[in-house]
């Protein structure tokens, strides 16, 4: 149990009369990468967008480092959030701030760190996504993969506790794909942060899956390893991965 | 806790607009919007009095939506200074009161059409940008990233804008009285033979403080009505791409109209007060 960091209870949301989630629980341990799949539109990008507070469930609970967020203020949910990093599917890098300015805006809250420390620590987040050379050039002028990697670094700087991905490889071509795949490998060594990664890349949820879970309808299809599920009996959750 | 539930709501609002009438449909999100506009006021003034006060933000969003237009203000009051003088040249020439000419260009420019034009300039630059602006940054998740990275981004991206356009206008609405008395100036002088210091005397004699400190009141207002209402479409811009020229235009369209009838107001309460 003390394992545990984040937990999702029983969450149901509704956008109008579409019901997006109908009943999904999930847990997340320490340092484990939990790949989440399924169709476009059954929710997958919504369940991460509650966990994180951005959507308001209408049911159920989500508990973050043992405390409901239901419960918490908003001063005490961005304590919170301050220890999940978040990579968005466009990677959202603030386009009017230069790369520096998009790593040192998280840093806001630190007040007593120096200009020295904090260039530091631009430069050791961005090391470790390979794109120190980036460091003064806007977001207009980095191709795809370039922003999801400072995306990441940004999630980075923080040295979150939990990592969301979303779409972490969507709209890239397969070797790109394959080295994001491979830093998110990297990131879990290094940080020994917990993930989940909400992708439709095989190859993606094969490199970085400790476990894995399939949404179908707003529902928990099935939950196993990439091979468990891979040769699962149900031909619905197999033909993901053919 | 978390908030947002806007899409929710939207979509429950869509199904029930469509099986009503047009008319019935139109007042309910006319009120709708009026609410919306309303609420998203009560917590800008609740998110300006918290910190973090975000100085340096303020300090750029001052530059670009003050200096940057600038040009753009200067040009149009010095035009509506030297046409004002031109088109009512010959009305008063009729008269023999063409020395009334600076005075009666004077008080229309500093009482209403300074800032009333330049407001709605105003409007359309700045207003249609900050919504355009606001869209695309909800449209590609920064306005998201800035609440998961544990920033206000109300505090960093509303209040900020706000503040600045409703700083800023007054400022440019003076400089474009300055520049449009200038216009007038030059537009006396195509026809006649004025020189500057007898030009400013007559301009400023007709002048009181009654004339310009409601004026200048009211150009706050109209500030941060634009202010307000380019930073509400944007922020609660829903629709991907389409939502962002939506609410550019929306607005441009929603301020204007704002600076009027905060216009109409300001010239109630001014009459009533020095009548």
């Amino acid at each position: 149990m003390e394992d545990i960091v984040a937990e999702i209870k029983h969450v149901k949301k509704s956008f109008g009369a579409k019901e997006v989630l109908k009943d999904i629980s999930l847990t997340i341990n320490k340092g484990e990468n939990l790949v989440i799949f399924g169709k476009s539109g059954t929710g997958k990008s919504v369940l991460i967008k509650c966990l994180v507070g951005l959507l308001q469930p209408d049911d159920g609970e989500i508990i973050l480092f043992g405390k409901n967020i239901n419960d918490l203020k908003d001063a005490e949910l961005n304590d919170v959030r301050k220890k999940i990093g978040f990579l968005f599917q466009s990677a959202a890098l603030y386009d009017s701030m230069t790369v520096r300015e998009n790593l040192e805006f998280p840093l806001r809250d630190l007040k007593k760190s120096s200009a020295e420390d904090m260039d530091k620590l631009v430069r050791e987040a961005l090391q470790n996504v390979g794109l120190e050379e980036a460091i003064d050039k806007m977001p207009s002028e980095l191709s795809g993969g370039m922003k999801k990697r400072v995306g990441l670094a940004r999630t980075l700087i923080l040295k979150p506790e939990i990592i969301l991905y979303d779409e972490p490889t969507t709209g890239l071509d397969p070797i790109t794909s394959k080295e994001i795949s491979q830093l998110i490998l990297d990131v879990q060594k290094k940080y020994n942060a917990a993930a989940i990664i909400i992708t439709h890349d095989v190859e993606c949820a094969r490199i970085t899956a400790n476990r894995m879970m399939v949404i179908k309808e707003g529902i928990t299809a099935a939950e196993g390893t990439f091979k468990e599920l891979s040769n699962s009996e149900d031909e619905w959750v197999r033909s993901f991965f053919q | 806790m978390p908030k947002d539930n806007q899409i929710s709501t939207g979509a429950v609002a869509g199904n029930t607009l469509a099986k009503e009438q047009p008319s019935t449909s139109a007042f309910k999100s006319l009120f709708e919007e009026v609410a919306g506009i309303s609420v998203f006021t009560m917590h800008f003034f609740r998110e300006l009095i918290r910190p973090p006060y975000e100085f340096k933000e303020f300090a750029k969003q001052a530059y670009l939506i003050g200096y940057k237009t600038l040009p753009l203000v200067g040009i149009t009051g010095f035009i509506m200074g030297l046409v004002l003088t031109i088109q009512s040249r010959p009305t008063l020439a009729e008269f023999g009161a063409e020395s009334w000419i600076p005075a009666m260009v004077s008080v229309s420019i500093v009482r209403e059409i300074g800032p009333v034009i330049t407001a709605l300039i105003f409007a359309g630059k700045v207003g249609s940008g900050i919504g355009a602006e606001l869209a695309s940054m909800k449209v590609t998740e920064q306005i998201d990233a800035m609440e998961v990275s544990g920033i206000n981004p109300f505090n960093y991206v509303v209040v900020t804008r706000v503040m600045a356009a409703m700083l800023m206008l007054p400022v440019l609405v003076i400089i474009a009285d300055a520049i449009g008395m200038y216009g007038s100036y030059v537009g006396i002088n195509i026809k006649g033979d004025v020189s500057f210091h007898l030009y400013f005397l007559q301009a400023f004699e007709k002048l009181e403080f009654s004339d310009v400190i409601p004026a200048t009141i009211k150009t706050f207002l109209f500030g941060l009505a634009v202010g307000l209402i380019g930073c509400y479409k944007g922020y609660n811009s829903n629709k991907g791409t389409e939502g962002v020229g939506e609410a550019a235009n929306s607005a441009v369209v929603i301020g204007s109209l704002c600076v009027f009838i905060i216009d109409m107001i300001a010239v109630q309460v001014t009459t009533l007060i020095y009548n």
